[in-house]
Parts: structure tokens; C-alpha cells; sequence
């Protein structure tokens, strides 16, 4: 009796052995699936599902690798992105966009609201770090460059460019600084939605001049 | 001054004028230069190229071959802790603990549920290859590569046991942070595991405040509880743990024949050693059995009433999810019971979308974690049934033995055992030997030249 309640060695191998194959199919079709996915899938609407490659009959790739951008038409310029990456410095920055750039003498990303005066003087720039170099090129235009190196990605500076004059101004994630987490604790905090992931062979959303 | 004040009123004005006529367009068209000036380009540094991705899971594959390796068959614990240092500092400080294999279940879970997202190949892979190693050799991957479970390994000085009771029940914690991350992952609404990784700031050497603090907890407690993260809280752990059970091979403390010698009987930090049970009292089997066919008939009863419970907090972990938070907020706004906007409530007017369109979006979202929070809570139910019925079943063990599911594979009993002291004595003697033997051989060959 004692003997017969016990179960042979051999029959614990075996249900070992199912469990072991079970859990190494059930596994391989959650990976199956996860990967079966990269070939259907929606980005921005482009892709829809892939389909078949013609030439080769197999189904055709539409994945690609992704990395956190920032819509610039959707930033509202909330300053999150200064203190919410996990970087020390962030690892958002403000680019200029120089076709877009109306070459103000007075730029509202510039210069505070009511300057002291129109010239380059600390006391009068918005930029919290002086992070904006301005230089005279012709008369009345100015070149605004950014030095990446001071620029801490507040946003003050896209504000007032978006309110007064062309936003050529505008944040972006620097991909030579990103660690690109597996969940951005930016867009975690983003407000208006505008973090996204985009393909990593595109990893930028510039703003163009439209040219009439 | 006046008269720049005057300029600058006058500019503001038209300004503005212009503003209100071409929302977002350029207000001020591009001047063309007539000093030769070019445009300068903005600079666009790329991201880090893929390769290094199959790099990383190169060093994976073969961090965990070697370490399976280290564990069954070496049986060497200071090879298995310098593996666990340098996965520390290759897949911690180096990769900066992203992507890890832990925080992979949240991709995975999110690629099923959301049209738009696919799981890139490095973050699939570092999903399934540990499971996959597991269901070979055990928990070898939590042994040496994992870099959560290396940096509390590195900082455990003097562990103290967990009395069972309080072990049984801290561990159902990992199961309710499972099934909570899977359930915010699917729903799209955060990934919960990367937001509370404890130890990730450190890797990176900055972060989150209170995510860093937690993190220092993590090590202070760790210093005298082994692995407090890994036994208690780990959600990836909760599956290695269930594939470990039924591994091919896996660490057993003697390397031939348990003599009962008790020494190993407190080697093990993580309470993973298991003593020898007798067999079942007689008196106490009736008693026993009946025990175990009510907590049988309770499962289902625990199921229902998890899968309820979480059903009722739904427009609580709801919140969790941006869109629901926006729409309660510009409610709340509408209704006039706030006063002001938040920046999120002022971004949404100004996309111009309409408020019972937000609404819809919040109140399907409510009703995925609806569906969600029976899933969530009916698994929750069936972990806790299944762990009491687990403690109810008497099992016979004439060995010492390592726990199949909590043995972390770390190799720390290895030392403890005389019998593996005699192995490596007959082994280093062994190899004298065969060492002696192919030196006569290559005499005799010598000399039959």
C-alpha cells in the first residue's frame, strides 16, 4: 500500500518532462507572437500591416528600432523636461531651426518680456543660463545660435519664441545624451502627450519651412 | 527709454495682431541676406547604433552560459561571484540596468495590447533567454547575470533568516506586482516596474529622489535580509520561479549523497535550504486532509472575490492612465468645482478636441480596467489560494535539499558540504594522477622510439 501511494520515479520524470516541453511552448508562442507582431503593426498610420515581400514570398519587415522624440507641435513648453529626466542634465535641449528662424533683432526667445535694453546683457536675456549666443549679421538681422553645452531644456526661451515670432525654437531629445529608458520619465510627466516614439534611423521631428 | 519702451508696446501690438491672423505660421518670413551668410544646419546626433543591441545580447547569452556552467558543474562559488561582479558592472554601470530582462514583461505585455507598438528584437530576447535557461539549469540567471539581483548580492554582510510564516506571505507581494504591472502595461497606462526599478539610479548614478532612497533602503535592508528585492517584491522572479520548479537540471548542495551532516542546514541567505520531513503523523492526516479539501473548495470562492475587489477599484487604478487623470481634471473644471487649470488641462483646450470626446476615451479606459481589475484580482485570489493549499501539503524529504523555486543558485552551500570538499580533494588528486599517468606514457612512448 505504502509503496503504491508513492509515485514511481518514473512517472515524476515524465510529468516533469510535459511541464518542461508545456512551458517551453508556451513560451515559444508568446515569443512567436511578440515577434509575428514587428511584421503587423500600425505606425503613424503608415504601416499597416506589411504583407508579403514580393520577391521573396516571406513577410516583409515593418518594425524598426524606436526612440523617444518630442512633437514640437504638441510641446507646450512646461519645463518638465528640465527636471524630470533621470539625467542630471537633461537630456532634452532647445535646437534652432535656422529656415525657420525670422532673424529677429528682437527675438522673444531672447530677451526677457520688458528689457533693460536691446543688447546682449545678462540682465536682459530670458535664458536662465545664457545658453543663447547672439550675433549681428546684417542689418536688422541677428543670428541665434544655441550652445548645447548650457542649454538645460526649460523651455523658456520656446515659449516666447511660439507666442511672438516663427518657433523656430523648439525642444528636442539629444540622442548623443538619451538613455532612452523603457519608459521615458519625461513623457511619463509630458502634459500634452507630445512625447512619442519614433523610428531610431529618423530619430528627429524638425519643424520645416513651408514654402509657398 | 521711453521712447524704447514706445518701440516695444508697438512691436508687442503687431505682434500680436500678427498672431491672431496665422496661428503657428510663420509670422515673419525668412530674410534673404545679401552679406553671403549661410544657414548653419542643426546638428542631429544619431542614437546609439543597433549593433551594440546584438552586442548586449551576445554578452547575455553567453553571462548565462557560463554561469549555468559555474553553478552545476564547477560548483565554484568565487567563480559565480566574480561573474556576479562583472554582470554588475557590464549590464548595471555600463548598460546603465536598461533594458533589463525584468522590465522586458511590460514590452512584451504592451505589444499584444497596443496596435502601434512592437517589441524590438534585444528587448524579446532578454525576455525569453533566461526563461529559457531556466527551464534547463534553474534560477542560474538570478544566480550571476541578473544586475538587480548582483548588486544586493554584493552588499549582503550578515544575513538573518526570515521566519517561514513572514517569507510565505512577503512573497505574495511579487505575484500582486506582477499581475499589477502587466495589467498598467497592457492598458498603456505606465510601465511600473521601470518607474519603481530601485536600483536602476544608482546604475546610472542619478534619478528620481525617492526612487534613490527606496533604492538605499533596498541595500540597508539587503545588508542583513538576503535579496530582500528578488524574494519578495521581483515580478520576473514570480516566473523563474515557476519554470525552476520543473528545470531538467538543477543546483543540489552535495555533489553525490546527502549524509545528513546538518551543516549546510544554515548556509543558505535566502532560506532555500529544506530538511528532511518525516512522514506524514498518522494522527494528524485526517486532520490535514480535511483542511486541504476546504482550501480546495476556497480557491474558487478567492478567485471570485479577488477578481470583484479588483473590479471595484477600477476608477482607482484607472487613474493611473494620463487620459482618465485629464478628463477627471477638466471635469472637475467644467463643473467649477477647482478653480484655474493645470498645463495639461490648458494643452488639451488648445488642441481644440471636444470634452465629451475626452470623456468617451476616459470612460473606455475605465472599463478596460474594469475587465482588467477581474483579471488582476482573480489572479491575486488564485496566488493566495494556491499558496495556502501549497503550506497544507505535507512532503516527505529524506535530504537536505535546495528549494527548487527559491534556490537563487548563488553556490553558497557548495562550500558548506564535507562531501563536495571530498570531491575537490579527489579531483585535484585525480588530476595528479592523470597528469602522472600521460607523463609515463609519454615516456614509454620515448623510450619505444
Amino acid at each position: 500500500m505504502a509503496e503504491k501511494s508513492k509515485p514511481s520515479p518514473d512517472r515524476r520524470q515524465f510529468l516533469a518532462e510535459a511541464f518542461r516541453y508545456a512551458a517551453l511552448g508556451t513560451l515559444g508562442v508568446i515569443g512567436g507572437a511578440a515577434f509575428a507582431k514587428r511584421y503587423r503593426m500600425v505606425q503613424d498610420g503608415k504601416c499597416v500591416d506589411s504583407g508579403l515581400c514580393k520577391e521573396c514570398g516571406l513577410f516583409e519587415k515593418c518594425y524598426k528600432p524606436q526612440v523617444w522624440q518630442i512633437d514640437p507641435y504638441k510641446c507646450i513648453a512646461c519645463g518638465n523636461c528640465a527636471t524630470y529626466c533621470v539625467l542630471e542634465e537633461s537630456a532634452v535641449k532647445c535646437v534652432q531651426v535656422y529656415p525657420v528662424c525670422g532673424y529677429c533683432k528682437i527675438c522673444f526667445g531672447f530677451f526677457e518680456p520688458e528689457p533693460h535694453d536691446i543688447n546682449e546683457g545678462a540682465e536682459n536675456q530670458l535664458c536662465p543660463t545664457g545658453a543663447i549666443k547672439r550675433t549681428y549679421i546684417e542689418d536688422p538681422y541677428y543670428e541665434y545660435t544655441i550652445d548645447e553645452s548650457l542649454c538645460i531644456g526649460c523651455g523658456k526661451c520656446v515659449k516666447g519664441c511660439n507666442t511672438f515670432g516663427n518657433g523656430s525654437f523648439f525642444l528636442q531629445v539629444r540622442h548623443d545624451r538619451c538613455l532612452n529608458c523603457n519608459e521615458c520619465a519625461i513623457a511619463a510627466a509630458c502634459p500634452s502627450g507630445a512625447f512619442v516614439r519614433v523610428p531610431a534611423d529618423r530619430p528627429y521631428l524638425l519643424k520645416e519651412v513651408e514654402h509657398a | 527709454m521711453t521712447n524704447f519702451r514706445h518701440i516695444t508696446v508697438t512691436v508687442v501690438f503687431v505682434l500680436i495682431l500678427c498672431s491672431i491672423g496665422s496661428a503657428g505660421a510663420i509670422r515673419f518670413p525668412p530674410p534673404e541676406f545679401e552679406s553671403g551668410y549661410e544657414l548653419p544646419d542643426t546638428t542631429v546626433p544619431n542614437p546609439r547604433p543597433g549593433i551594440y543591441d546584438y552586442i548586449d545580447t551576445i554578452v547575455l547569452v553567453l553571462a548565462l552560459g557560463l554561469s549555468s556552467y559555474l553553478v552545476l558543474k564547477k560548483r565554484s562559488r568565487k567563480a559565480i561571484f566574480a561573474l556576479t561582479v562583472f554582470s554588475l558592472i557590464y549590464f548595471g554601470f555600463y548598460r546603465r540596468g536598461c533594458v533589463c530582462s525584468i522590465g522586458a514583461i511590460q514590452n512584451i505585455v504592451l505589444s499584444f495590447f497596443d496596435p502601434g507598438y512592437a517589441v524590438p528584437f534585444v528587448v524579446l530576447l532578454f525576455f525569453l533567454l533566461p526563461l529559457v535557461f531556466t527551464v534547463f539549469f534553474g534560477r542560474t540567471f538570478c544566480a550571476a547575470v541578473c544586475p538587480l539581483g548582483a548588486i544586493q548580492d554584493v552588499v549582503l554582510l550578515r544575513p538573518f533568516s526570515v521566519p517561514s510564516w513572514l517569507e510565505n506571505g512577503l512573497r505574495l507581494l511579487a505575484y500582486v506586482y506582477l499581475g499589477a504591472a502587466v495589467l498598467f502595461a497592457a492598458t498603456g497606462s505606465a510601465f511600473i516596474i521601470c518607474r519603481y526599478d530601485p536600483f536602476v539610479s544608482f546604475f546610472r548614478l542619478s534619478g528620481n529622489v525617492n526612487v534613490l532612497i527606496l533604492g538605499v533602503c533596498f541595500l540597508i535592508v539587503g545588508m542583513f535580509i538576503g535579496r530582500p528585492y528578488c524574494r519578495f517584491f521581483c515580478p520576473y522572479g514570480v516566473i523563474l520561479r515557476q519554470l525552476s520548479r520543473i528545470s531538467k537540471w538543477r543546483v543540489t548542495i552535495t555533489p553525490d549523497e546527502c549524509i545528513k551532516c546538518r551543516l549546510c542546514e544554515d548556509s543558505c541567505p535566502f532560506g532555500a535550504v529544506k530538511k528532511p520531513v518525516e512522514q506524514w503523523p498518522a494522527k494528524e492526516y485526517d486532520r490535514s486532509k480535511k483542511r486541504l479539501a476546504l482550501l480546495i473548495v476556497l480557491l474558487p470562492i478567492l478567485i471570485f472575490f479577488g477578481g470583484w475587489a479588483g473590479y471595484g477599484l477600477r476608477t482607482t487604478t484607472a487613474k493611473v492612465h494620463a487620459t482618465v487623470r485629464l478628463a477627471e481634471r477638466v471635469r472637475l473644471e467644467e463643473t467649477g468645482k477647482v478653480e484655474g487649470t493645470t498645463d495639461a488641462s490648458d494643452a488639451f483646450r488648445s488642441t481644440g478636441t471636444e470634452t465629451s470626446e475626452l470623456y468617451d476615451d476616459a470612460s473606455n479606459i475605465r472599463a478596460r480596467f474594469g475587465l482588467g481589475g477581474w483579471i488582476f484580482g482573480g489572479f491575486v485570489g488564485f496566488v493566495i489560494g494556491m499558496k495556502l493549499i501549497g503550506v497544507s501539503i505535507w512532503r516527505k524529504r529524506t535530504d537536505y535539499e535546495a528549494d527548487r523555486a527559491s534556490c537563487l543558485a548563488c553556490g553558497r552551500c557548495f562550500e558548506y558540504c564535507p562531501r563536495e570538499h571530498l570531491r575537490r580533494k579527489k579531483d585535484s588528486t585525480s588530476q595528479n594522477i592523470t597528469a602522472e599517468e600521460s607523463d609515463k606514457a609519454e615516456f614509454k612512448s620515448g623510450g619505444g622510439r
